[in-house]
């Protein structure tokens, strides 16, 4: 599903975010990025996401070789990967519903459609009832969990969170972390960046770990890359 | 479009495997089901564009007073050269009907006595042409000019009456048109007792030219007033463009094409551009039947039949039209460069 081959990423000002990276994350798992800030977890991600192109190497995304696509075609690539952000960045103009419409109406799917799938992904995440609420109603699990209804309503193979539980308290965090199972058991290939290592220690999945760019080996794992 | 339309198909197959377990069931792949497939697209793609013409519209109502005096500004700039052209359309309608603005000046040889010129003047008031043809002998002529000029010393010290008898010739309505007058003029040139011809239009002529010359200044404040239009509307989305930051970014990050941000914006240059000319043509309208009332009373004491001559039908239109397009385009020259600037990062 993603792979990355010797892949550098170097900013204006000469900070080197990622050295020489090489993993291979396969279809159908879930993994967590772990990393201290500056680690390049960010950047990475940024690059599945192709909100930056990597300095050299090479992402292949769902197929799909990112180094070769022009930016008119960016929109098709996101449109497959459904992202969880710290932040959530919902909109508060509008309807929990119509947040979690969003990237259905972009990809143009039909009115019936929209109601359907939304209703679909808001019962998955447990909100259901929520849906004509504006998100600043909501608490910030609440926010957290329309943000994942909104990244996997059409159905993505791929799934990201950047720090999906920044801001949770550690109950709401496994209640998230759940979640992401659950995608994960239906196939849908996820990754999680993530500093919470209490979290992620009681969980089973392997850890793509990084260190100032460079993928280091973790704790009960036998590194990321193949 | 298609390459998108093969993605969502491709990532709905992908999903239907995943739901139906491991083992892969293809959908069978048919031409009827492509066709639905396209309708069903088509319709959302028209309905999308409905929402979001409606959607551009509520925005602007949901901030009134700010909507208002944006559409203001591009009202008046719409009907000053609407009205301009509008009110030079009356000027020459007024000055097609006007008769008697044309006259000859017959001047005669000098050899021509009273009588004769008296016998040429009835002549000529035979003429089917001619309205009214008045004898002036060089002796009124000169009175008149002693009169007039207050040269009567001057004149007083020459030895005989330089000024030549002349007959002014009005010619009647049906024959005053420039063509006419022109005809009748190169006709009675030839007349034996004619020394020179003075066709004296000059009134209706510079009243013509000056009307030209609005028209033309009409056109150039239309177009600076069309650039003003755009710069205005180009601004006010601008603006909007701006507050609506964080929500381009996120649909960006979910896979929004350029198009489909750009157009929600399009969509409110395009309303901004419709409400100000439909408010220019409104207060062209309420110009026109203010003005109305005077306008007929003036006529009337003129004897004339004149009435304001409005927009019309036509003209009604292409203000709308063109209000809207202007909108539409002065959205379209920032849209682009604006949102480019706004990536997630």
């Amino acid at each position: 599903m993603i792979i990355f081959d010797q892949v550098s990423k170097s900013y204006e000002g000469g900070h080197q975010a990622l050295r020489e990276l090489s993993f291979h994350l396969p279809k159908g798992e879930m993994r967590f990025l772990t990393g201290h800030s500056g680690a390049g977890k960010s950047t990475l991600l940024k690059l599945i996401m192709m909100m930056e192109r990597p300095t050299s190497g090479q992402v292949i995304v769902n197929d799909r070789n990112l180094g070769k696509l022009p930016a008119r075609r960016v929109p098709e690539v996101r449109r497959d990967i459904g992202v969880v952000f710290q932040n959530h960045q919902l909109l508060f103009d509008r309807s929990v519903f119509d947040n979690v419409a969003l990237p259905l109406i972009i990809a143009g799917y039909g009115h019936r459609d929209v109601g359907r799938r939304v209703r679909a992904a808001l019962d998955k995440v447990g909100l259901l009832d929520k849906e004509r609420k504006n998100p600043m109603a909501l608490s910030g699990g609440e926010q957290q969990r329309v943000g994942i209804a909104r990244a996997v309503v059409n159905k993505p193979p791929l799934l990201l969170a950047d720090e999906p539980t920044g801001n949770l308290d550690p109950e709401l965090s496994a209640e998230i972390m759940h979640l992401f199972e659950q995608f994960n058991q239906v196939g849908v290939t996820v990754l999680i960046a993530t500093h919470d290592i209490s979290l992620i220690a009681r969980m089973p999945y392997r850890l793509i770990s990084l260190r100032e760019g460079r993928l280091i080996s973790a704790a009960g794992d036998n590194l990321g890359a193949r | 479009m298609s390459a998108r339309k093969k993605n969502r198909q491709g990532a709905e197959r992908r999903f239907s495997k995943l739901q139906a377990g491991t083992t892969e069931r293809r959908r069978p792949a048919g031409a009827k089901q492509h066709r639905t497939d396209l309708r069903d697209r088509w319709e959302s793609y028209r309905s999308h564009h409905g929402q979001v013409a409606a959607d551009a519209l509520k925005r602007l109502f949901k901030q009134p007073l700010a909507t208002l005096m944006t559409s203001l500004v591009l009202a008046i700039a719409m009907a000053l050269p609407m009205g301009l052209y509008v009110m030079l359309n009356n000027i020459e309608a007024v000055s097609q009907g006007w008769d008697g603005a044309a006259r000859l000046s017959l001047y005669l040889k000098s050899d021509i006595n009273d009588r004769a010129a008296q016998q040429l003047q009835s002549e000529l008031k035979r003429r089917a042409e001619v309205l009214e043809a008045r004898y002036i002998s060089s002796e009124q002529a000169l009175l008149e000019f002693r009169e007039q000029s207050g040269l009567g010393d001057v004149l007083d010290q020459l030895d005989r009456n330089p000024l030549p008898a002349l007959i002014v010739i009005t010619p009647k309505p049906a024959y005053s048109s420039q063509q006419k007058v022109d005809a009748l003029r190169l006709e009675l040139e030839k007349l034996p007792q004619v020394d020179q011809l003075r066709l004296d239009m000059a009134w209706l002529q510079k009243l013509n030219q000056i009307t030209e010359v609005s028209r033309r200044l009409a056109g150039v404040l239309a177009a600076m007033l069309a650039m003003g239009v755009l710069l205005i509307v180009g601004n006010t989305i601008k603006l909007a463009i701006e507050s609506r930051r964080d929500e381009i970014l996120v649909v960006k990050l979910v896979g929004g094409t350029n198009a489909f941000v750009r157009r929600p914006f399009l969509y409110s240059g395009f309303w901004f551009g419709l409400i100000g000319a439909v408010l220019a043509w409104s207060l062209l309208q309420a110009c026109l039947i203010w003005l109305s009332g005077p306008v007929a009373g003036l006529s009337a004491l003129y004897g004339s039949q004149f009435e304001l001559l409005g927009l019309g039908f036509g003209n009604s239109i292409l203000l709308i039209l063109a209000g809207a397009g202007l909108g539409l385009l002065g959205a379209l020259l920032v849209v682009g460069r604006e949102l480019a600037a706004i990536e997630p990062r």
